[in-house]
């Protein structure tokens, strides 16, 4: 629908376009969110009156321009509208990671210096309380849940509804200073702050401005041409840019409905009752899926068994062909139709993906198994590739030109050189504006011409022009014998066996690699169950014998694949563990969207590690862990050691 | 009637909502509740103690209305209660949970929470049967209290989840639910933790003092696990061998000669 967009340009904030919104589509649903049982619905007008009212409340309260206002709570029509408040009364709206604790908590909100923070309930506002010492700019919270907290001292808490009651009894007051202040905002006003997770050091505070957000809207609404009628379901952290660009970025620039779960334990459900038309997941959220699935045809009587598994091989040959729009026979198109009233259709509406037009993936890379998977059904599930200083889009791939080991073509006004070390350097509209307070780091991240570094490695295939990352630049090294070390793409080979959950390759600088495994429970809690192996802990069962028979053969067949690559055959696994623990972001092993932090891992472990390398049998080791309350704990441990098959490498054939 | 008194984090307690007047339970020869009075004020937790088999059980089923005391009189609300009937005693505003979990293990969570919302029903059989007006409307109101409660304890993922297929804590919190649904002005908890890990029982805790802060519900509890005792309750009773050797607030309670004898355990320094 390209005049409902056309009628948004020159809108030049969010505010602005949510004015627009509230106007052209004012009955149109705007938030949805399951509550009591019911998906309680707001359209674009009273959306815009609920935000206006907490932007008068906000004023009231003493917000000034330029504060900022720091948004902790999982995804909720509520929270949101805080948001776009922030925005409206010139102040500056930073989300948070919901699940982090206290601490880090205390370090982004002293970092930003929030005078004015919004949680969703008692839990959030109890760690705020806990650090408020530490905190010399905050002056007031704002919750939103109201159980558990009638008794605090509310000289600082108020209750968000009450501040909407304020701000609508202040409206004569307050609402030419608001509309004053919407005014002024412009195409290089700040949107958001956003902080990154960050593998290492200290979160840094990215800076982004209207423009990078609406732009970036606007140039990936066109390229995936979206419109108003989509649905999307908003179950990712708020925190992630991801989120902040669906569920606000593009959502107001079409003008589409933001669907909220009931609770973060419902997420499946509301999937399939919303439907969405647009979806987002995490490659993990994906595997959970796909397990769960084959989890419960293990469990089927044998001719749902028979007739899944005859339609899946079906759907494998052609499925993928279908999608991608290239010839397939009219004999075996008759068969997917009938596969897909058998067995695609009603699979696909219970994973709630029935409705899904365009879907991706991103973040980690994704099992080419898995994604063929979905993509097999009939779901155009796709990989993009980017990150918060770019907005999210890099590059993102086109419709019928999808492929599980590429992330597509620069998105539309994205420009895309690749350094002699092979790092990607990326220039576009949604180009960050700076790390705040950070100079140094602005410096060395973005160049003046406006080139920023990814820090990760990768190449464009030649014949396809699409972009290939082989792994973090910076975790790429070298082997004692100066052959090429890229644990990710060893450990990305593991990570699709759908028992092994995380790995962590190790081997820079030395002569042969060694690895850490992470058993994922849930698969292989389900397996010891079939064959009645009885286990009392995560611990028991990541030692199991037979496991770690089973997680051998894994690496004994990525080892195989491993070698027939040239360049990396060095990194085959000579030894391995089978952890006893998994790898928690609350141990800070993990970054918060769940990506491993090799030095950490490396620090932490390091007795296991050479034992690995020293040759040892087994190894005993204390490891302590942090519970999510933040008290600290410790397991023991003594773990086997295995020896892995190592394939024979390739010897280069002169070229003759 | 006396007012109340204040707790130590500053809550305001009511009058006397329930008396116990020198009540003597038997069962045959043997006497399980021995002369015992105390009182349960409006708006507190009020807890009951005691070692295995010193007759909590059987005192809260004496509250409930389920045992008849052999002597000895109960009062609610300032008047004396006559011998009633569990459906009656409901109606009165009374819920509770049980040891030993009694869910119908066939229905799903929220018809289990549906069926604490009878009382509250007017419309008969044939009308619901038939689906008349009234009783459509009164399926919603007593759905929207029902659905109130799920969000209340976070059980909204296993709504449509037989029971049968619930672990032992969630079960437990079903329960919690049911009771809650009859929107009771006291509420009789018997031992709300048993069996539950750590977690559970933090989770438990905070329920329990979120309903009594939230609905203002009067709440009387059996439970075992000291620690939960001392951090939840307001007023403490103490039995030992069916006689009450205790009574106070948890500090007073702790430091009670008889009751750290009989209970905690004899100090031997």
């Amino acid at each position: 629908m390209a005049q409902t967009q056309s009628s948004a340009e020159g809108m030049k904030s969010l505010p602005a376009l949510l004015e627009r919104n509230a106007t052209e589509f004012a009955d149109a649903p705007a938030y949805r969110e399951k509550e009591f049982g019911i998906w309680q619905s707001w359209s674009w007008a009273e959306t815009a009156e609920q935000i206006e009212a907490l932007a008068l409340g906000l004023i009231n309260l003493g917000v000034n321009e330029g504060d900022f206002i720091a948004i902790i709570g999982r995804n909720r029509p509520y929270m949101y509208w805080s948001m776009v408040a922030a925005q409206s009364v010139g102040a500056i709206p930073v989300p948070l990671y919901q699940d982090s604790g206290a601490e880090e908590m205390a370090y982004v909100l002293g970092h930003c210096g929030a005078r004015f923070i919004v949680v969703a309930d008692q839990e959030q506002a109890d760690k705020v309380i806990q650090v408020q010492d530490q905190l010399h700019q905050f002056e007031h919270l704002i919750y939103l849940d109201p159980r558990g907290m009638r008794k605090y001292d509310h000289h600082q808490l108020h209750q968000y509804s009450h501040v909407q009651d304020q701000g609508r009894a202040a409206r004569d007051e307050w609402i030419t200073d608001l509309k004053a202040r919407r005014e002024k905002l412009t195409y290089d006003s700040t949107c958001v702050m956003l902080y990154t997770s960050g593998t290492t050091g200290k979160p840094k505070g990215v800076v982004l401005s209207n423009r990078n957000v609406i732009e970036t809207a606007r140039n990936s609404a066109e390229f995936d041409k979206l419109t108003r009628n989509e649905d999307i379901l908003s179950y990712l952290p708020m925190a992630w840019v991801g989120d902040f660009i669906f569920s606000i970025g593009q959502a107001y620039w079409c003008g589409f409905c933001v669907n909220c779960p009931e609770s973060a334990d419902t997420m499946i459900t509301d999937l399939r009752e919303i439907g969405p038309s647009y979806y987002f997941a995490p490659p993990r959220v994906f595997e959970t899926q796909l397990t769960t699935v084959m989890i419960r045809m293990e469990d089927a009587g044998s001719l749902k068994k028979r007739m899944f598994d005859r339609a899946m091989a079906h759907a494998k040959k052609v499925g993928g062909k279908i999608l991608d729009g290239e010839p397939v026979g009219f004999m075996d198109r008759l068969k997917y139709r009938i596969g897909d009233m058998l067995v695609y259709g009603p699979l696909k509406d219970t994973l709630g993906l029935g409705n899904v037009r365009v879907g991706y993936t991103a973040g980690e890379a994704i099992g080419p198994e898995i994604f063929d998977f979905y993509r097999s059904l009939g779901i155009n599930l796709k990989q993009l590739y980017g990150q918060t200083e770019a907005t999210v889009f890099i590059t993102a791939q086109p419709d019928g030109q999808v492929r599980a080991d590429t992330v597509g073509v620069p998105s539309p006004n994205v420009e895309i050189k690749i350094a002699d070390n092979g790092e990607i350097f990326y220039r576009s509209p949604g180009t960050f504006v700076e790390y705040y307070k950070n100079p140094e780091s602005t410096a060395s991240t973005k160049d003046a011409e406006g080139w920023v570094a990814t820090g990760d490695a990768g190449f464009f295939e030649p014949d396809s022009g699409h972009l290939r990352i082989i792994d973090r630049a910076k975790d790429v090294g070298k082997m004692a014998d100066g052959s090429l070390f890229a644990p990710k793409y060893v450990e990305n080979k593991l990570k699709f066996y759908p028992d092994i959950l995380e790995a962590v390759l190790f081997g820079n600088g030395k002569d042969r690699c060694v690895a850490f495994i992470n058993i994922d429970l849930s698969a292989v809690g389900n397996w010891a169950e079939r064959n009645n192996i009885a286990y009392a802990s995560y611990q028991e069962l990541a030692g199991h014998p037979k496991v770690l028979e089973s997680i051998k053969s894994h690496v004994t067949a990525v080892n195989a694949s491993v070698a027939e690559d040239e360049m990396l055959s060095g990194c085959q696994i000579h030894r391995f563990v089978v952890l006893h623990k998994e790898l928690d972001a609350d141990d800070g092993e993990m970054t918060r969207t769940r990506k491993v932090r090799r030095v950490i891992v490396a620090d932490k472990f390091s007795d296991i590690v050479d034992a690995m390398y020293g040759g040892d049998a087994q190894v005993s080791t204390v490891t302590e862990v942090t519970y999510e309350d933040g008290r600290k704990g410790s397991i023991s441990a003594t773990l086997q050691i295995v020896d892995a098959e190592v394939a024979p490498i390739r010897q280069k054939i002169a070229a003759e | 009637m006396d007012d109340g008194y204040i707790t130590e984090d500053g809550r305001k307690i009511g009058g006397v909502v329930m008396e116990m007047k020198n009540i003597t339970l038997r069962f045959g020869g043997v006497v399980a509740i021995k002369d015992i009075s105390f009182d349960i004020r409006e708006g507190e937790i009020r807890a009951i103690i005691g070692p295995n088999g010193a007759g909590k059980s059987s005192m809260l089923n004496v509250i409930s209305g389920f045992y008849i005391p052999s002597e000895g009189e109960v009062f609610y609300k300032g008047s004396k209660r006559p011998q009633m009937r569990p459906f009656e005693v409901a109606r009165q505003g009374i819920a509770r949970t049980f040891q030993n979990i009694a869910l119908f293990e066939g229905m799903s969570v929220l018809d289990n929470v549906m069926t604490g919302r009878l009382n509250h029903m007017q419309s008969n059989l044939f009308q619901q049967a038939l689906w008349s007006g009234k009783a459509e409307r009164e399926e919603t109101a007593n759905r929207e209290v029902a659905e109130k409660v799920i969000d209340f304890l976070e059980i909204q993922h296993i709504r449509k989840t037989p029971v049968s297929r619930l672990p032992y804590g969630l079960k437990k919190r079903v329960e919690l639910a049911r009771a809650l649904a009859a929107e009771p002005q006291l509420l009789l908890l018997d031992e709300p933790m048993a069996g539950m890990n750590v977690e559970e029982k933090e989770d438990m805790c905070r329920f329990i003092l979120d309903v009594n802060d939230e609905f203002g519900t009067t709440i009387c509890l059996i439970e075992h696990d000291m620690g939960v005792v001392m951090d939840l309750s307001d007023r403490v009773v103490v039995m030992d061998y069916g006689k009450k050797i205790g009574d106070g607030t948890p500090n007073e309670v702790r430091n009670n000669q008889e009751v750290i004898d009989a209970y905690l355990g004899v100090s031997h320094d």
